[in-house]
C-alpha cells in the first residue's frame, strides 16, 4: 500500500467513525454493533426511562423515577454518557435538580440548586419556581451546564449539577424585568426561560427563548444579551414591531449549520438566516386547515433542511389540541418551504393530543427515529423519520419532555 | 425540641417521622436540620427566606409565618404539607 493510499484509506476510515458515531455505532473489526436506545420522560408525576432494543422495535419502561415529582426535563450529558440531570420538584416541595452519574441507576440531589439572589430585607426577590430547561455546556467545557426557571432565570453549573449559580447578566440584568413583562405575560403554567442553545463553534455564543420576552441572544457566555426577535409576530401585543416581549415555543439551532435557527412560536413558524438577520415565518407553508401554531421542534441530526412540528389547534380560545382531533406531526425537508402531512399509523380521529414543547425528539440513527409524548400519557415513536407511527406506551402520566438517550 | 416531618420530607430524614433538633429560631432550627440533612431546608424555604406557598409550619398549636420566629425549649415545631390540591 502507497503512502497516499494508506493516507486515504485513514481518512476514509475517520469519516466512517465519525459517521457512526453521529448514528450511534460503533465498529469493531468491520461489524457495526449499535448501542441501544433509551428515552428518557419527564412527566407530571415523576421520570421514567423506555428503554429500546436495538431495532427500536421493542421497548421497555422502567419503574417510575421520584414517582409524584413534577419532572420538567430529564437529559443526558452527551459529553459523559453516563451523566443524567433531572429538574424536578412536587406540589410541595421546592425545585430542585437531581443527578445520576450510573445512566440513571442512582440519583444525587444538586448540593445548591438553581436560585435566585437573595435581596436586602424589605425588597421583593424572585423566586425560583421550578427548573424548566436543562441544557449541557459546549463540548470544551465539560462539567457545564445550564438551566432555565420559571419565572424567568438563567443558571449555570461548572461542576456537572452538583452547585448551581445565577447568571447575572440575565438574573440581575436592569432590563430583565421589561424583557420579561408583568404577571400577565407568563404562559398558564407559569412563564419559562427554555431553549438554551450554545453555538458549537463558540462557548460564549448563547441563544435563549423566553415565553415571555422573546429569543435573545449573548456573545461573552451570558454577560450581556440582545433580544433577537426581527421579523417575528407577537399577535397578542398592540405593536408588531416590538423588539421583545415576543413568545417563542421552542427554538432550534442546527449543530452542523449554527447559522440557521428554527423557531415554533405562539405566532407561527419561523426560520432565521443569521446573515439575513429576520426570521421568516416558513409555516405560512403549512396548510391552512391545520395552521402552523404548536409547540415542539426537531431538528434532523445531518441535514438542517429537514425539522418536524407537531401542530396544535390555536384558535377561538387555544384548545391546544390536534386540530379536528386528527393528531399528524408534519415535516419540511426544504428548510420551511413546504410541508408533508405525517400520520400513519397515528389515530385519524378523536384523538385530541396535546404535545408540549420539550416532549419531541429525534434520535441521530439513520433513518431517524422521532418520537413524542402527549399529554395523555402516550409516546409515540417512528423508525423511519415519521413516514408511520407506533404507540410504544400508553398510560403514562402527562408528559412534559422526552429526550433520546445511549441506553 | 420535637420536630415532626411530613412524609414527602422523610426521604432527607432517612424515613425519621420525628427528630431532635436546637435552635433560638426557627431559622436556626431548619439550618440545624439542613446541615443534618442536606437540602432539606430549600425544599420548604425559598431563597428569599420566605416559607413556600404549600407548606406549613406551626410552633405548638400556632402557625409561624416568618422564619425568625424564636423558638423556646419545651415547643415541638411541626412541618406540614398545605392542604393545596384538593
Amino acid at each position: 500500500m502507497t503512502k497516499s493510499n494508506r493516507d486515504e484509506k485513514k481518512a476514509k476510515d475517520k469519516k466512517s467513525k465519525r459517521a457512526n458515531a453521529d448514528s450511534g455505532k460503533t465498529e469493531t473489526d468491520g461489524r457495526i454493533a449499535r448501542r441501544p436506545l433509551a428515552l428518557l420522560i419527564a412527566t407530571r408525576k415523576g421520570a421514567f426511562i423506555l428503554r429500546g432494543n436495538k431495532s427500536r422495535r421493542n421497548w421497555e419502561i422502567s419503574e417510575p423515577i421520584f414517582l409524584g415529582h413534577t419532572v420538567h426535563h430529564i437529559l443526558q450529558d452527551p459529553r459523559d454518557p453516563e451523566s443524567i440531570l433531572m429538574a424536578a420538584r412536587t406540589g410541595h416541595l421546592g425545585p430542585t435538580v437531581f443527578r445520576s452519574i450510573d445512566r440513571g441507576k442512582n440519583w444525587v440531589e444538586a448540593e445548591r440548586p438553581p436560585a435566585f439572589r437573595k435581596v436586602p430585607e424589605g425588597q421583593k426577590g424572585l423566586v425560583v419556581d421550578h427548573v424548566f430547561w436543562l441544557t449541557p455546556g459546549h463540548p470544551s467545557e465539560p462539567g457545564v451546564w445550564y438551566a432555565g426557571s420559571s419565572p424567568q432565570g438563567l443558571f449555570r453549573s461548572e461542576d456537572g449539577g452538583k452547585t448551581w449559580d445565577g447568571v447575572d447578566g440575565f438574573n440581575e440584568n436592569p432590563m430583565r424585568h421589561a424583557w420579561v413583562g408583568g404577571d400577565q405575560d407568563g404562559t398558564p403554567d407559569g412563564p419559562k426561560l427554555h431553549s438554551v442553545l450554545i453555538d458549537p463553534r463558540d462557548a460564549n455564543h448563547i441563544y435563549l427563548g423566553m415565553s415571555m420576552g422573546g429569543v435573545f441572544e449573548s456573545l461573552d457566555k451570558g454577560g450581556s444579551w440582545k433580544p433577537l426577535n426581527k421579523g417575528c409576530a407577537a399577535d397578542f401585543l398592540p405593536d408588531q414591531n416590538v423588539e421583545y416581549g415576543h413568545d417563542p415555543h421552542c427554538v432550534r439551532l442546527h449543530p452542523l449549520m449554527p447559522e440557521r435557527l428554527y423557531q415554533q412560536n405562539h405566532c407561527g413558524i419561523y426560520r432565521m438566516e443569521r446573515g439575513a438577520g429576520e426570521w421568516i415565518r416558513v409555516g405560512d407553508n403549512m396548510p391552512k386547515k391545520v395552521g402552523d401554531i404548536g409547540f415542539p421542534l426537531v431538528l434532523h441530526p445531518r441535514d438542517p433542511d429537514t425539522a418536524w412540528v407537531f401542530p396544535m389547534d390555536g384558535t377561538t380560545v387555544w384548545p391546544r389540541t390536534s386540530p379536528e382531533g386528527k393528531p399528524a406531526a408534519y415535516v419540511t425537508q426544504d428548510a420551511g418551504n413546504s410541508w408533508k402531512r405525517l400520520d400513519k399509523g397515528l389515530p385519524k380521529r378523536d384523538a385530541w393530543l396535546t404535545v408540549k414543547r420539550q416532549a419531541m425528539a429525534s434520535d441521530s440513527r439513520d433513518p431517524v427515529g422521532v418520537y413524542f409524548g402527549t399529554t395523555s400519557g402516550e409516546v409515540w415513536g417512528s423508525r423511519n423519520e415519521g413516514k408511520s407511527w407506533d404507540c410504544l406506551v400508553r398510560s403514562l402520566p402527562h408528559i412534559y419532555s422526552i429526550e433520546v438517550a445511549e441506553s | 425540641m420535637k420536630v415532626h416531618i411530613p412524609t414527602a420530607l422523610r426521604s432527607y430524614t432517612g424515613g425519621l417521622g420525628e427528630v431532635e433538633a436546637e435552635g433560638a429560631t426557627l431559622d436556626h432550627l431548619l439550618r440545624e436540620l439542613d446541615r443534618r440533612y442536606p437540602g432539606f431546608r430549600f425544599r420548604i424555604i425559598d431563597e428569599q427566606d420566605g416559607i413556600r406557598s404549600h407548606i406549613k409550619i406551626f410552633i405548638d398549636m400556632e402557625q409561624a409565618r416568618d422564619i425568625r420566629a424564636t423558638l423556646r425549649e419545651a415547643d415541638e415545631v411541626s412541618i406540614l404539607l398545605a392542604l393545596s390540591g384538593g
